[in-house]
């Protein structure tokens, strides 16, 4: 399980993430929605630690993260995946050597079983046999889906995605969607998903958090989401141009 | 004048910024240092990038630096009648002065920048904090590879620009002023101490160290995207620049007064 509690961080005087409490059950897809800049990222930076709350506190399996060294997250870390909204893919690697990053790093396997365990991973995400190309030679859509195989090669219990069909086509957008779920179904994996993309909220989620102003304004499941009235939630799952958020930024302009 | 104590008190705030952040990755890094596992060949990669690609260019200018330094001095000499002390003048100033620094000038505007620019580019593509989420520390994959190839190749290549800067006065001294080969090779010999050449290999490692750390540390620190690796890679030899010169000074009144 994966707890935040009232965690607040602000850049240049900003503030992004204001006193925010969030429950992530284990097994649970949970999908947190919001206009992009929300701080959607930046909240799941702080559940891997890559980013520390000026107040509040993050845990993991009832361990407290926010203060440990990144000695002392490593075996943590090695519970979670992450996949990037660019894939973040080592430009210098091979994809077969990203993808086995984990593996080839912190675990003393022989290289035959990386290699096994990378090629598994890579036909997971539907890309089998592309291990020896470069990061380089990848369409974006791929760059994303080897992130994920790099993401499960580690076999992790908690994965997070940030905005994980943003910029591939409908197709690949909905095979990861269908990953994501059969990742959920099989093995029981407690996910994250941030994204702004409904359609992919509505798929994957088992609740929805919707994230504005630097607080959760609103959860549920996809349906309590999708009909909700309040005001903001109707605007942001609507796409509709004129309404609370549009109308506090003209206030602003 | 307000607004020159305004941008007097700006540029010192960055620059105590800098160097404030400077010293807390080199303590971090130092701390890496000693972690295990050790990779090897991480440093190998990096030795031949700082190292060995390097060998043309400071092949190329440190010949042209000896033949320089020969005529240049040669001109005077000449007048004199003391044409034989050519020999001293271009070994003392090579060992003692121009082959460390300007090895490691060559180096940071080639390697250093090089450094910057694709720690930069991981630093926006979101790849350190990958690497963070992947359990590994990017001070230990990253910066002491190139910390340890840096403080390890610049001495080596300063040898090497030492030879060859000597070898541009002797062929100056030898094919064109007359001077016979061995009488330049023994007073090569004869006027340096050990001290010129181990004071110039001191120097050497701790340009190296600079040239590492300025160069990660500016990378770490990039903002936005192409530009601001641009900037940052300008920014990294910039400061690599002043901070071997502001070294050099220091270890030259260093070495001066311990070894006189």
């Amino acid at each position: 399980m994966i707890e935040i509690k009232e965690v607040s961080r602000s850049f240049n005087e900003h503030k992004v993430l204001d006193n925010l409490s969030l429950t992530i059950n284990t097994g649970e897809t949970k999908v947190i929605i919001g206009r992009s800049g929300c701080g959607k990222s930046v909240l799941l930076k702080h559940i891997v630690g890559i980013l520390k709350p000026e107040k509040g506190e993050v845990f993991i399996d009832g361990q407290e993260i926010t203060r440990l060294t990144s000695m002392q997250m490593k075996p943590l870390l090695m519970k979670i995946g992450m996949v990037f909204q660019g894939g973040a893919l080592f430009d210098s690697l091979t994809v077969a050597e990203n993808v086995g990053f984990g593996l080839i790093e912190h675990f003393n396997l022989p290289t035959k079983e990386v290699l096994m365990r990378v090629e598994e991973s890579l036909c997971m995400v539907e890309l089998c046999g592309i291990g020896n190309l470069m990061p380089s030679e990848l369409s974006g859509g791929m760059k994303k889906r080897v992130a994920l195989a790099r993401a499960l090669c580690i076999k992790p219990e908690i994965i997070l995605y940030d905005e994980p069909t943003t910029g591939v086509d409908p197709i690949t957008a909905d095979s990861i969607n269908e990953l994501i779920g059969s990742l959920h179904d099989k093995l029981k994996v407690t996910s994250i998903v941030v994204t702004h993309d409904m359609k992919s909220a509505y798929r994957v989620a088992d609740r929805i958090a919707m994230l504005y102003n630097g607080k959760i304004i609103a959860e549920g499941t996809a349906q309590e989401i999708e009909h909700s009235e309040h005001p903001i939630v109707h605007q942001f799952v609507n796409g509709l141009a004129s309404g609370p958020i549009t109308e506090t930024l003209g206030y602003f302009k | 004048m307000p607004n020159l104590f305004l941008y007097l008190g700006n540029k010192s705030v960055t620059l105590f910024y800098f160097l404030g952040g400077l010293a807390r990755l080199t303590a971090e890094t130092f701390f890496w240092v000693f972690q295990p596992p050790f990779k090897r060949e991480h440093i190998m990669v990096q030795a031949k990038k700082i190292g060995a690609d390097s060998l043309p260019i400071v092949s190329m200018i440190a010949l042209f630096i000896g033949i320089i330094l020969a005529l240049q001095t040669a001109v005077q000499m000449q007048r004199l009648g003391s044409e034989m002390y050519i020999a001293s003048i271009v070994a003392l100033s090579v060992v003692r002065e121009l082959g460390p620094v300007l090895t490691a000038l060559i180096v940071a505007g080639r390697s250093g920048a090089s450094i910057t620019a694709e720690i930069g580019t991981m630093t926006v593509t979101e790849q350190i904090d990958a690497l963070e989420t992947l359990a590994t520390n990017p001070l230990q994959y990253l910066v002491v590879p190139r910390l340890l190839a840096a403080t390890l190749m610049l001495p080596i290549l300063t040898l090497y620009s030492d030879a060859i800067g000597i070898l541009g006065g002797y062929l100056i001294c030898v094919f064109r002023l007359g001077i016979a080969s061995s009488m330049y090779l023994n007073i090569t010999y004869d006027s340096l101490l050990f001290k010129d050449l181990f004071t110039g290999l001191i120097k050497a490692v701790f340009f190296g160290m600079i040239i590492a750390f300025v160069g990660c540390y500016e990378g770490f620190n990039v903002e936005g995207g192409a530009e601001g690796v641009g900037k940052a890679t300008t920014r990294s030899v910039v400061n690599t620049f002043i901070l071997i010169i502001t070294a050099d000074c220091f270890f030259t009144a260093l070495f001066y007064f311990i070894l006189p």
